[in-house]
């Protein structure tokens, strides 16, 4: 009875942006199955919320990710890893005519930029140990769904996967699996900021063919998945958790 | 900001209808060209020209493009 593949027991796993949304919620289920969990994020605060949410966590370390300083002294705290979901971003809602210079690197330094420079340090100097699991988030915005109103968005996280599969054959000779999520709206703090109106996110939530919008925990058990031996032999892929929008 | 150049430049998030339909008293919402991409269009232009977010609700909440200009000056302080 004590088989269980997806057991991340005696693996220590980095989460990022983990004071809320599908980052808190990868932390906590992360906890639960048994991971060494080391969180990050930019609010101490939250953090220390998720910390509590999550019974034990082995650190945390308050740090924004777009600041190289920050990047650095989280970096040399680092413990090996076994795992590391890449799960800090940000979104915005923007017709194309209006998405300047400005507004894409605002948009790629967070979303890009920032995980792929975390992920090439902690490869360049071994953190991520043999056999890690990386998961990156991205969107069916960046690769399936192409929305009115979300390229700038969705373009930062199509390059974050594209660099995903760069990244899952240059570091498959360390036996290092890079993998992406690629979740529909799911219901974070993120897409409650007011330019879409809840009225209308009600409404967009009935074109999922199951019938909502995702909860952090889908995501989050998509991780779970990913991070454990039983996806030993997956990398490269982008697995799409977008409750049936996409089909 | 004035008035005038705010209906200007809310017409100019339009394809199809014609400039003088746009004054202090039209019905936005009500016009065949309304759509969802151009209220995201409409926030979109009030950030760039005028500094200041407006929110879905803000348009919701406002029927004429003269309630929506009210909106924006009292934003703007």
């Amino acid at each position: 009875m004590d088989y269980n593949p997806f057991s991340l027991q005696g693996k220590t796993i980095l989460v990022t942006g983990a004071s809320s949304g599908i980052g808190q919620a990868t932390a906590i289920v992360c906890a639960q199955m048994g991971a060494e969990v080391v969180i990050t994020g930019r609010d101490a605060g939250r953090l220390q919320t998720t910390a509590d949410l999550s019974g034990t966590v082995k650190e945390q370390i308050a740090a924004d990710l777009t600041n190289n300083e920050d990047v650095e002294r989280l970096v040399a705290a680092l413990p090996p890893l076994d795992g590391a979901v890449l799960c800090a971003g940000n979104s915005t809602t923007l017709p194309l005519q209006f998405g300047t210079r400005e507004k894409f690197d605002d948009m790629f330094n967070v979303n890009f930029f920032a995980p792929v420079e975390l992920l090439r340090l902690m490869y360049k100097k071994k953190i991520l140990q043999k056999g890690a699991s990386v998961v990156l988030i991205a969107s069916i915005g960046g690769t399936h769904s192409f929305m009115p109103g979300n390229g700038v968005y969705g373009a930062s996280k199509a390059a974050l996967n594209s660099l995903m599969k760069y990244a899952a054959r240059e570091y498959a000779s360390r036996k290092v699996r890079v993998n992406s999520i690629c979740p529909g709206m799911v219901d974070t703090p993120l897409i409650h900021r007011g330019t879409i109106t809840e009225e209308q996110l009600a409404e967009d939530a009935k074109r999922y063919p199951l019938g909502r919008y995702g909860k952090p925990d889908d995501i989050a058990n998509g991780a779970v998945y990913l991070l454990s031996d039983a996806s030993s032999w997956l990398t490269g892929h982008d697995l799409v958790i977008d409750g049936g929008f996409s089909i | 900001m004035n008035l005038e150049d705010f209906i200007e430049n809310f017409a100019a998030q339009f394809d199809d209808t014609d400039a003088e339909m746009f004054t202090a008293d039209t019905n936005f919402k009500q016009l065949d060209e309304w759509s969802s991409l151009a209220a995201l269009s409409i926030i979109a232009m009030v950030d760039d020209e005028y500094d200041v977010i407006i929110k879905g609700n803000d348009i919701i909440s406002s029927d004429t493009i003269k309630d929506l200009f009210d909106v924006v000056v009292k934003l703007r302080g």
